[in-house]
C-alpha cells in the first residue's frame, strides 16, 4: 500500500469536486488528501490527489477517474517531481524562552513565523509529508493549540508537465 | 422562444419521437409545450419509475436514448431506480427533470431535492443547468453521451424559470466536450496478439455481454464463432446476440449458467470477452474462474479492464470493430475446424438433458409455460422480464434468436422492471409482439403501470408465473437457510385477473397444462393488453444453481436437492 499522487485537470465547473471526490468513497478508495486550484487557464481546475493503494487500486482509480466526462486528464505524478503542503501552526508560548525556542525551531526548517502574540506563536511551513510531521513533532512539547493544514499540491520537474491536448 | 419550447425542439434534432413522462410543477412549462407540439409524443405513466423503465425498455429496442421527464423533487427520486437499472445495463438514456428557479435552490423550497447530487453515481453524466444559455448545448452533449462509448443514462435539470426564458434557437452542431473521447479504434498490436492466440488455442471459448448487443455485432459474432468453431457463452444481456438454436451455442453462464457453459469456460485454454464484465454472477469465486485459460478481454470501457479478472490480451474498442479485425486477421486455413476433442467434449455436456415439464396432476411447471411461450411467438418477440425466478426461467426456457429482444434488468435486478419496459419496447416496436415474463411479487411493484397500456392499446402479454412466494428468495432459504421462510411467502394474491380487468385489460387466469397453450394464443391475438395468472408449482426452482462464493463447477442439480 504506497501513497500515490495524481494530478488531474478538470473542467471549472460546480459539482466537479462533489463528482470527483464522491467517486472514491463509492468505490471504495482511501483518499489522503485532496487540494484544488484554477490553471492558467480560467475554464480548467487541476486536482493533486494523494491516495493510498496498492497499483491495481492505483489503476482502477485512474481509469475511473478518466470516465468522468468533466475529467480531462489524469496522470500519476512520480519519480521526479516536487511535492509540497502547507501548515499553519498555531503554539502556545508561556515566556520569550520558550518563545525564542519555537523560533530556531522554525528557523531550522526554514518555516516563517506570521504571527506573535503573548500567549502564541503561528509558524507557516511548507514542505513534504514528512517534513511538516517532523516540526509538528518538534513543536508538540511547546503544545500546539491548533493546526490548518493543506493537501499536497506537486509538479513533474523538467519539461515534463500536464497539459491539454 | 421559450425555454421549454426550444427543449421540445432539440428533443425533436435529436429524432425523438417519444417521450414517456408524468407532469408536475416543476415541468409544467414543458409540460404546455408538449401540449402545443403536434409531433412529439408523449406516453403518460402511472408512476415515474414506469417512465424511466419505459424510456430504457424503448432504447434496448430501438439502439437509440429513451427519453423520461419528471418533476422536481418526488418526481425526480421516483426516477431514481429506473435510472440506475439503465446504467448498470449501460442503457442510453435521457432523463429531463424539473427544478425549483435558482435563485430557490438550496432553500429547501416545496418539491425539492439535490437530484444532480442524488444521481451522481447512477448516471454516466448529468448536469444541472443555471442560465437558459446552456439548454441547447447541454440537451446536445447529453444524447452524445448517453449514446456513444459505453452507453448509460445522463440526467438534466431544468429549474422551472429556465423554462419560461426566451432564447434564441440556434441548435449547435458541434459540441466541445474535452474530458470525452471513447476509443472506438482497436489498437493492432493487440488486435495481432489477440489472432495468434486464437491460433494456438485448443479450447477456446467466446463470452459475449451486452455490448455485442450494445454495437450491433451479433453479426460478426457469428461470423468469429463460425470461423473459429468456437463456442459461444452468452450473459443474460447478451441474450439474442447469438441464435441459441446453433451447436455452438452454451447457453447464459454464471449463476444460473448451464453445465456445459460452466465446464467449458473452466476448461478453456482461451476466453474471448467481448463486450462483458465479468461479473459476480458470471464468475463465482474468482479464483476457480477459468484456471487455464489466457484472457482476451474487448470493452469499450477500459475500466472493466482487469477490474476483476486478470486479462492476457486487453483490446479496448468497440465491439463490431474489434470482431471485424479479429475475422479478417485471422487465418482460415491453418485453423482446426470441426470434431476436435474439444468440440466433442462440449457436445457430451451439452446432451439432451432428460427434463418432465408435465404437472403431473400438480400445479403446472412454471418452465412449462416459458417453453411454450417461446413455441408458441414469433421469432421477433420482445420478451421483458421481472426479476428473480421468473426471469432465470425465462432466460433458460425461451430460445432466444434475435438481437434486442430481450429487456431485462440484469445488473441492478429490479423487481417491476419488466412491465414498463415492455410498454416502452411496444412503443418503439408496434408490430412485434411482446411478452412480460412476471412473479406474482415483481409484477405487483409497478401493476399501475396496465393502465398506460390500456390507455395507449398496447396489446403487451404478461405471463404471471404465480407461485405465492418471493421465489427466489425462497429458493435461497430453502438451501441456504434450513427452510426458514422468512417474510417470502405471499399466501392468497390478489386476483390478478380482475385487476386487469379493472384496468381495462383482458384477464384470465390459468391452472392446467393443457389450457396453456390456448392461453397464449388467445394472447398473442388480442389487440389489447392480457394478463395471464398461471397458478405455478410454489415450491420449484431453478436449477442449476451454484452457490454464492462457489466455483463454476460446483453446481446445484436438481438430483443433488432433497425433496424435489
Amino acid at each position: 500500500m504506497g501513497v500515490h499522487i495524481l494530478g488531474l485537470l478538470v473542467e471549472n465547473k460546480p459539482g466537479v469536486l462533489n463528482r470527483v471526490a464522491g467517486l472514491f468513497s463509492r468505490r471504495g478508495f482511501n483518499i489522503s488528501t485532496i487540494s484544488v486550484g484554477m490553471t492558467e487557464n480560467p475554464d480548467i481546475s487541476r486536482m493533486t490527489i494523494s491516495i493510498k493503494g496498492d497499483e491495481k487500486e492505483l489503476e482502477q482509480v485512474t481509469k475511473q477517474l478518466n470516465k468522468q466526462i468533466e475529467v480531462i486528464k489524469v496522470s500519476e505524478i512520480s519519480k521526479d517531481y516536487v511535492e509540497r503542503r502547507l501548515a499553519l501552526i498555531k503554539v502556545n508560548t508561556s515566556d520569550s524562552e520558550d518563545r525564542s525556542e519555537i523560533m530556531q525551531i522554525a528557523d531550522v526548517f526554514r518555516a516563517n513565523v506570521v504571527d506573535v502574540s503573548k500567549k502564541n506563536v503561528t509558524i507557516e511551513v511548507t514542505g513534504d509529508r514528512d517534513k511538516i510531521e517532523a516540526i509538528i513533532e518538534m513543536l508538540k512539547e511547546h503544545g500546539i493549540k491548533e493546526i490548518a493544514k493543506t493537501g499536497t499540491v506537486a509538479l513533474n520537474r523538467g519539461k515534463k508537465s500536464m497539459e491539454v491536448d | 422562444m421559450k425555454g421549454a419550447e426550444a427543449i421540445i425542439k432539440a428533443l425533436k434534432k435529436e429524432d425523438v419521437e417519444h417521450v414517456f413522462g408524468y407532469p408536475g410543477g416543476a415541468v409544467i412549462d414543458l409540460y404546455d409545450a408538449i401540449h402545443e407540439d403536434d409531433d412529439l409524443k408523449h406516453i403518460l405513466t402511472r408512476h415515474e419509475q414506469g417512465a424511466a423503465h419505459a424510456a430504457d425498455g424503448y432504447a434496448r429496442v430501438t439502439g437509440k436514448a429513451g427519453v423520461c421527464i419528471a418533476t422536481s423533487g418526488p418526481g425526480a427520486t421516483n426516477l431514481v431506480t429506473g435510472i440506475a437499472t439503465a446504467h448498470m445495463d449501460s442503457v442510453p438514456v435521457v432523463a429531463l427533470t424539473g427544478q425549483v428557479p435558482v435563485e430557490m435552490i438550496g432553500n429547501d423550497a416545496f418539491q425539492e431535492a439535490d437530484t444532480t447530487g442524488i444521481t451522481i453515481p447512477i448516471t454516466k453524466h448529468n448536469q444541472l443547468l443555471k442560465e437558459s444559455k446552456n439548454i441547447l448545448s447541454t440537451i446536445k452533449k447529453s444524447f452524445h453521451i448517453a449514446e456513444t462509448g459505453r452507453n448509460g443514462p445522463v440526467l438534466i435539470d431544468i429549474p422551472k424559470d429556465l423554462q419560461s426564458e426566451d432564447i434564441d434557437f440556434d441548435y449547435p452542431k458541434d459540441i466541445s466536450l474535452p474530458g470525452y473521447n471513447p476509443t472506438f479504434r482497436p489498437h493492432e498490436l493487440q488486435i495481432k496478439k489477440a489472432v495468434d492466440a486464437i491460433m494456438e488455442a485448443r479450447r477456446p471459448v467466446i463470452y459475449a455481454g451486452g455490448g455485442v448487443i450494445a454495437s450491433n455485432a451479433s453479426k460478426e459474432l457469428r461470423e468469429l464463432s463460425e470461423t473459429i468453431m468456437a463456442p459461444v457463452t452468452t450473459t443474460l444481456l447478451a441474450k439474442g446476440c447469438y441464435n441459441e438454436e446453433s451447436d455452438l451455442c452454451l447457453g447464459m453462464l454464471g449463476m444460473h449458467g448451464t453445465k456445459e457453459a460452466n465446464y467449458a469456460i473452466t476448461e478453456s485454454d482461451l476466453i474471448i470477452a467481448v463486450g462483458a464484465r465479468f461479473d459476480d454472477r458470471v464468475t463465482g469465486k474468482i479464483e476457480g474462474f477459468a484456471p487455464n485459460a489466457k484472457i482476451v478481454h474487448i470493452d469499450i470501457d477500459p475500466a472493466e479492464i482487469g477490474k476483476n479478472v486478470k486479462t492476457h490480451i486487453p483490446i479496448v474498442g468497440d465491439a463490431k470493430k474489434a470482431l471485424n479485425k479479429l475475422i479478417k486477421r485471422i487465418n482460415r486455413k491453418k485453423i482446426k475446424k470441426e470434431n476436435t476433442e474439444w468440440h466433442n467434449k462440449i457436445k457430451r455436456w451439452k446432451k439432451e438433458k432428460s427434463e418432465s415439464l408435465k404437472s403431473e396432476g400438480k400445479r403446472i411447471k412454471p418452465q412449462f409455460v416459458v417453453k411454450k411461450i417461446s413455441e408458441k411467438t414469433p421469432d421477433d418477440t420482445i420478451l421483458a422480464t421481472e426479476v428473480g425466478q421468473c426471469q432465470m426461467w425465462a432466460a433458460h426456457y425461451y430460445k432466444f434468436k434475435k438481437p434486442r429482444t430481450f429487456l431485462t434488468s440484469g445488473g441492478l435486478g429490479t423487481m417491476g422492471y419488466g412491465l414498463p419496459a415492455s410498454i416502452g419496447a411496444q412503443i418503439a416496436a408496434p408490430d412485434k409482439k411482446v411478452w412480460n415474463i412476471a412473479g406474482d411479487g415483481s409484477i405487483q411493484m409497478n401493476i399501475q403501470e396496465i393502465a398506460t397500456a390500456v390507455k395507449f392499446n398496447l396489446p403487451i402479454n404478461i405471463a404471471i408465473l404465480n407461485n405465492n412466494y418471493l421465489g427466489m428468495v425462497r429458493q435461497w432459504q430453502e438451501l441456504f437457510f434450513d427452510e426458514r421462510y422468512s417474510q417470502t411467502h405471499l399466501g392468497e394474491n390478489p386476483d390478478f385477473s380482475k385487476i386487469a380487468e379493472g384496468f381495462g385489460a383482458k384477464g384470465m387466469v390459468v391452472e392446467k397444462d393443457s389450457e396453456v397453450e390456448e392461453a397464449i394464443d388467445i394472447a398473442n391475438s388480442t389487440d389489447k393488453p392480457v394478463l395471464i395468472d398461471f397458478k405455478v408449482k410454489k415450491e420449484e426452482n431453478v436449477y442449476p444453481m451454484v452457490p454464492s462464493g462457489s466455483t463454476l463447477t460446483e453446481m446445484l442439480e436438481r438430483k443433488d436437492i432433497k425433496g424435489d
